[in-house]
């Protein structure tokens, strides 16, 4: 995940990544998702590489990497918790799943935890109310969540 | 090909995979073997089967008996019990009657029965969910043989584009989208429409919260929407399709991508299909997280490369879509039914739903509902016959409170409307939507002055921003509900609210900005004396607002479930 995130980015394989994908219609979006794939964020030498190689401004780029919640303009947590706040997840107990999740990491939402570990999120419907409420960490969800098992379920990623 | 004797059937759908239905499966896999049953019994990963609630669901055909919350512990009973001996095994299966909470599973007279004899079968009419939790999504072959790409056959050697799109438009099919708009007219604008390239785009953005009926279509039958898109695209003459997924839906993604490239190897997507003229390709592109790229235009900007936001409309998409060609974009359920209505014709599908809103429709159902899952049935039947039929009533012992039809962007329904008809047209009579065919169930113990803020928070959060009376407007509704949950909204609040929302309605953008006060406003219209117990005498009735006063009276009148 965020592998480099301290040093210089990969400048070679960023442009490789552009290269690839330069001749696709539509392409910031597929490359901007490789690039974070591989760099774990957007940060601006990033992004201007991207928009040299697409031949975009760097307001445009830059207007899409902060457009969209799945890209990150500053470096993320190892992992990052998304919990689903929308009404379904609310209904089935969602509230008390959030509260334990904060007192179990300690920071509010939005923030990464100081060890880097865990970045904190409050997200809408993850289409999986069948099984409310829901939490994803990094690309797992898991359901059907209480104060106690979402405890659990952070503890596997310490 | 082997006959089996039996088929055990386990639910692969991501519901269920939250509940290690992989390790089930391959328990069974194992248990199968090393009883020498191998040649005998096959064990298959389905779809969705619908019951979510109570997976991971596993089925055994031919008796066609469900078990429920299995666990890979349960499997070498259930083998040797059910496909050794012969026998159920009781104590894993489903159960009408869900007992209240605590209480001893007895098996009474109504806790076993069949698929085909539960109620929550028996008031369904599968025709998008016709395959789900019946074959293996990841069979060509199984779709194939289930008269998987007949009607494409059908379509493209006997009938011409202008008969498809005929076929649709008589069927009554409207899109399922959301926006209800007739999915035939939308063909015949776009294969209109002037220009060479032309585009079918199927829309999987499916953020709408409660929803999760693409996903599962997506993961239980990938191949009957490659049918619906390549006889789509037949129709209105396009040769590109897009599928738009949200970034989320990683299996529906992995398991869509599979069955395209089953479907080029079998040269049933590519060039020259069924050995005609017509070429048909189709590319996957993934969102990014924003509920906005849901609708349709904002999808469009997505797809090119942008910022997610909405275009003004008109140009219409089928004149002026993606890439600023003529474009016909449907939903996943749309696109889902087409197959099915060109091979059995429009007259057959007008058997089944209402006049105006022709065939059936898919429902999640959420909440406080027992059976939280996965649900068809034909249009116009009654809320009440969904929530306390097939959806068995709400949990617990509790009353029924409320029912939000269409997602965050529906509007709620008190008991008195339960008898409402599931329809587009009459929904909207009752100030509510049919919209994505979420349902969301609520019992007496929740507020609604407290969900008021849950939805109104939705809308802020995902407001695109680009004009004011969204981005504003559901900053300031936000504020107004907060305010209420904490006693310190005020009458003249309330005049205000009603006026900025009519300022929204008008004024915003797109639905999003449009349809953001209607959840509110439909409160309003049937809870109003909640909302005036929290402004004018600050308390809360359910006691879920802290810091304001819960009487005693009204919380044990809840607790009686009245
Ligand atoms: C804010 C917003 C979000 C939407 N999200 C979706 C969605 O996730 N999936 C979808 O099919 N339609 C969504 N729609 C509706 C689309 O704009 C469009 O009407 C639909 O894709 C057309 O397909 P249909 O006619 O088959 O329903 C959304 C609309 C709005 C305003
Ligand atoms: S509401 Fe939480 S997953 Fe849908």
């Amino acid at each position: 995940m965020a592998k480099q995130e301290k040093q210089a980015i990969d400048v070679d394989r960023v442009d490789k990544i552009v290269a690839r994908h330069a001749s696709r219609e539509g392409a910031l979006l597929p490359v901007l998702k490789e690039v974070q794939d591989l760099v774990g964020y957007l940060p601006e030498e990033a992004l201007k590489r991207v928009a040299l190689g697409l031949g975009l401004s760097l307001s445009r780029v830059y207007g899409v990497a902060t457009f969209y919640s799945l890209f990150y303009t500053t470096p993320k947590g190892k992992y990052v918790v998304r919990v689903c706040e929308s009404a379904p997840c609310h209904v089935q107990g969602a509230p008390e799943v959030i509260a334990a999740i904060e007192r179990e990491l300690g920071v509010p939402f939005g923030e990464t935890t100081p060890d880097g570990r865990f970045t904190l999120e409050m997200v809408s419907c993850l289409g999986v109310c069948g099984v409310a409420p829901a939490v994803m960490v990094e690309d797992r969800v898991y359901g059907n969540l209480t104060p106690e098992t979402v405890i659990a379920v952070l503890q596997e990623y310490r | 090909m082997r006959l089996f004797r039996a088929h055990v059937l386990v639910c692969a759908g991501t519901n269920c995979s939250l509940k290690s239905n992989k390790a089930v499966q391959d328990r069974l896999v194992r248990e199968v073997e090393r009883r020498g049953l191998a040649d005998e019994i096959k064990v298959v990963e389905t779809g969705c089967f619908g019951l979510c609630e109570q997976g991971p669901t596993v089925v055994v055909y031919p008796e066609g008996v469900l078990y429920c919350r299995v666990t890979p512990d349960d499997v070498p009973e259930l083998v040797e019990e059910h496909l050794l001996k012969g026998r159920r095994l009781d104590r894993l299966l489903y159960r009408e009657e869900v007992p209240a909470a605590g209480a001893a599973v007895s098996a009474g007279p109504k806790a076993f029965q069949t698929v085909p004899e539960m109620n929550f079968f028996r008031g369904q009419v599968r025709i998008v969910l016709r395959n789900c939790g019946i074959i293996d999504p990841e069979s060509i072959e199984e779709y194939i043989a289930n008269g998987g790409y007949e009607a494409l056959g059908k379509a493209i050697t006997a009938m011409t584009p202008a008969a498809v799109v005929e076929e649709v438009k008589a069927s009554g099919l409207r899109g399922r989208g959301g926006a209800g708009f007739p999915a035939g007219l939308k063909w015949e604008f776009a294969a209109k429409a002037k220009g060479d390239t032309k585009y079918i785009v199927c829309n999987a953005d499916e953020g709408e919260p409660g929803t999760f009926k693409d996903r599962l279509i997506l993961e239980g039958d990938p191949h009957a929407i490659i049918e619906g898109m390549a006889l789509a695209a037949y129709a209105i003459g396009a040769t590109q399709g897009y599928v738009y997924i949200r970034g989320e839906y990683g299996l529906s993604i992995d398991r869509l991508q599979k069955a395209i490239n089953r479907a080029k190897e079998m040269k049933l997507l590519g060039r020259g299909i069924f050995g005609s003229k017509f070429d048909f390709d189709i590319e996957i592109r993934t969102g990014a997280g924003a509920y906005i790229c849901g609708e349709e235009t904002a999808l469009f900007e997505s797809l090119e490369g942008g910022r997610g936001e909405p275009r003004l409309k008109p140009p219409y998409p089928t004149d002026s879509g993606l890439f600023g060609k003529p474009t016909a974009i449907n939903n996943v359920e749309t696109l889902a039914s087409v197959a099915q209505i060109i091979a059995n014709g429009a007259k057959w599908y007008r058997g089944f739903g209402t006049e105006r809103s022709p065939g059936t429709k898919v429902f999640t159902l959420t909440g406080d509902i027992v059976n939280e899952g996965l649900i068809e049935v034909p249009m116009g039947i009654t809320l009440r016959e969904i929530i306390f039929g097939i959806g068995g009533g709400v949990p617990n012992g509790r009353s029924f409170k409320m029912a939000q039809s269409g997602g965050t962007s529906g509007g709620c329904l008190p008991a008195a409307l339960l008898d409402v008809p599931m329809d587009y047209d009459e929904l909207a009579k009752a100030g509510a939507a049919l919209g994505s065919g979420a349902l969301l169930i609520m019992d007496d113990t929740h507020c609604i002055v407290d969900i008021a803020r849950v939805f109104a928070r939705f809308f802020m959060h995902e407001s695109c921003g680009k004009c004011v009376p969204c981005r504003e407007g559901t900053f300031r509704l936000h504020e107004f509900v907060e305010n209420a949950t904490k006693g310190k909204a005020t009458p003249q609040d309330l005049q205000t609210v009603h006026a900025l929302a009519r300022t929204m309605a008008l004024a915003s953008l797109c639905p999003l900005g449009q349809a953001a006060p209607v959840p509110l406003l439909s409160t309003l219209q049937y809870f109003r004396d909640e909302y005036d117990q929290h402004i004018n005498e600050k308390r809360c009735p359910t006691g879920t607002c802290r810091g304001l006063a819960t009487p005693a009276k009204a919380l044990s009148a809840a607790g009686k479930g009245a």
